[in-house]
């Protein structure tokens, strides 16, 4: 758990955030420059806030009150930086055992299983010049976790990258994320990665948290949809794999109901996470017939929020999940939605990812 | 060898390399302080130190010399202190005329190691001590080596200027066979008596022989450096 309250003034720009990131993977969103590397910094010591207090783990980094503050290297935290920054003269091998040299005495993970889990085995050899973007950046990843950290902080880590090689380091992140349990700060500003990833959500705009809490929530918060971008607004919901149908089907358990997916590749039982766009939910006065789309849900309306010049969305719950629709204010007239009405919620697309939305949904 | 050269020249070469591997050896560690706190730490005095690291690079070298004497010499203040207190004395012996050596040779180490620290990603040393590492393990696992090139060159340049220094080193510790004169000392002395042309040819041979491998040396070491870093 990370606790953190800070002001901090620069020229032209004042940074007053606080928040909590408890375990899971809290991402830290919002545009570039609106002081999120700032608060990344402020936790790893390489930046002296104001004013201002930050704990980890029951140990306080830095309390301007008390005047303490604790140097980056006796902070025992891992930092994943946007470059991956690994030493040229040493091997990758030697790379990934830097900081675990520093934390002797502690009891790590095992160097063969975090080679393993980040599937860097054949490279331990190498120097850094001699790997890819993608590489250097899993690397990156191990080396910080050998050096048994209190809590894994990361700037951006893949916006250096290209899409393949993000494809290539995300499923990493979610292994990380389910099966080391450590605590993970992550700064982006792509709504994508914290929608697949994020189990708690801080919206940082100008300097402050306009939002901060369960990741499924926040996602399907319309006053969030804004700052998000609202192709990208949508909800996350938790799924488990039920059962593989003979036609190739994959039947989803959800809260909100059955979803059905071409093959996923997952045992039943299998915890997953969907993303539902509002852009690709259509809403139905009645249980819609002669259509073929197959995943209908059950819904009620919670709330409407106009947005834009013709927009409007719709928050929805269905079972305890929250759902998000965007559609036009003509249709929304026109269905006479109103809160509390029962719908039917066509869902176009969904996508599919490993993990869950949050960490206690987990059994 | 010792019957190409004559007992005396080669004393003249045995000391200027002594005189010279001592010179660098001995200011070293300060050179490499120096030239850290003149790269990254911004302090009061931080111009006075760059001009005072740089003063014997654009002084006269007699000037320099003259003041070494003042200082250093037997009547000098820290001469003095060091010739009581220590045993140490400087003036009119080899001990002097490594030191005008290294005081004429150090604005070209500490340039060379100062570019070099510049050229080190201090990224790279924040991603270190992120990593547990304290201040002092970041410089000795990840700024020294990636330096380490940068120190080299240092050193093959001063030493191939201390092989060189001629008018500080004659002016503060004179021309003493066996004590005080080194090789261009030594090259000078030749050239004042006559018949002396031969000697003095086969000392400048040897000064340019040494020079160009002190020069090859420092190629070959950084190249290999650079394949070692950017290498597979």
């Amino acid at each position: 758990m990370l606790s953190l309250a800070i002001r901090h003034r620069f020229a032209g720009f004042t940074l007053d955030a606080a928040f909590d990131a408890p375990a899971g993977l809290t991402a830290l969103f919002g545009q570039s420059g609106s002081g999120k590397t700032t608060i990344i910094n402020a936790v790893a010591g390489l930046m002296r806030p104001d004013q201002g207090r930050i704990e980890a783990g029951g140990l306080v980094l830095s309390d301007s009150t008390t005047g303490r503050f604790l140097p980056p290297h006796r902070r025992s935290l891992g930092y994943v930086f946007q470059e991956a920054r690994l030493f040229p003269h040493l091997t990758v091998r030697q790379n990934l055992l830097y900081g675990r040299w520093f934390a002797r005495g502690r009891q790590g993970a095992e160097m063969a299983r975090i080679v393993e889990m980040l599937g860097i085995g054949p490279l331990l050899l190498r120097r850094p010049g001699a790997l890819s973007g993608g590489e250097r950046q899993r690397v990156a990843l191990g080396r910080a976790i050998l050096s048994n950290p209190r809590i894994l902080l990361m700037d951006e880590p893949l916006a250096a990258l290209d899409e393949a090689r993000k494809a290539e380091i995300l499923p990493y992140l979610e292994r990380l994320r389910d099966e080391t349990g450590l605590p993970i700060l992550y700064v982006s500003h792509s709504p994508a990665e914290v929608a697949r990833l994020a189990t708690t959500v801080v919206l940082i705009d100008a300097g402050r948290v306009t939002a901060a809490g369960p990741a499924g929530a926040i996602l399907s918060d319309p006053a969030t949809a804004p700052l998000l971008g609202l192709r990208e607004a949508g909800a996350i919901i938790s799924a488990r794999v039920e059962a593989q149908e003979g036609d190739g089907l994959t039947r989803l358990g959800t809260a909100a109901g059955p979803v059905w997916l071409p093959q996923v590749d997952a045992a039943p039982g299998t915890a997953l996470r969907l993303r539902i766009l509002a852009q690709d939910v259509m809403l139905a006065r009645t249980r819609p017939e002669g259509i073929s789309a197959l995943n209908v849900l059950a819904v009620t309306i919670r709330d409407l929020t106009p947005i834009g010049d013709s927009g409007m969305l719709v928050r929805l719950e269905a079972g305890g999940e929250a759902l998000l629709a965007r559609i036009t204010r003509r249709s929304a007239t026109a269905l006479g939605l109103a809160p509390g009405q029962s719908l039917y919620a066509v869902l176009k697309a969904v996508s599919v990812a490993p993990g869950s939305v949050g960490i206690g949904s987990v059994s | 060898m010792t019957d190409w050269l004559t007992p005396a020249e080669w004393q003249a070469v045995r000391l200027s390399v002594k005189v010279s591997l001592w010179a660098v050896a001995a200011s070293l560690p300060l050179g490499v302080l120096v030239a850290y706190a003149l790269a990254r730490w911004r302090f009061p005095g931080h111009g006075l130190l760059n001009g005072l690291v740089h003063l014997p690079l654009v002084l006269p070298p007699v000037v320099t010399g003259y003041l070494l004497l003042l200082t250093f010499g037997r009547r000098g203040t820290v001469g003095q202190f060091l010739d009581q207190w220590f045993g140490i004395t400087f003036a009119f012996r080899w001990t002097g005329a490594a030191l005008a050596a290294a005081i004429m040779a150090f604005p070209l180490m500490v340039r060379a190691i100062r570019l070099a620290i510049e050229a080190v990603d201090p990224k790279l040393e924040q991603a270190a001590s992120t990593l547990g590492a304290s201040r002092v393990w970041v410089f000795l696992t990840v700024t020294l080596p990636l330096i380490l090139p940068g120190i080299l060159a240092g050193m093959v340049l001063a030493f191939a200027k201390a092989m060189g220094e001629f008018g500080a080193t004659i002016t503060f510790v004179s021309n003493i066979p066996g004590q005080t004169q080194t090789l261009p000392s030594a090259i000078y002395a030749f050239l004042q008596v006559p018949g002396g042309e031969g000697a003095a040819a086969r000392l400048v041979m040897i000064a340019i022989v040494i020079a160009m491998a002190a020069l090859f040396l420092s190629e070959w070491i950084a190249r290999a450096v650079a394949r070692r870093i950017g290498g597979g």
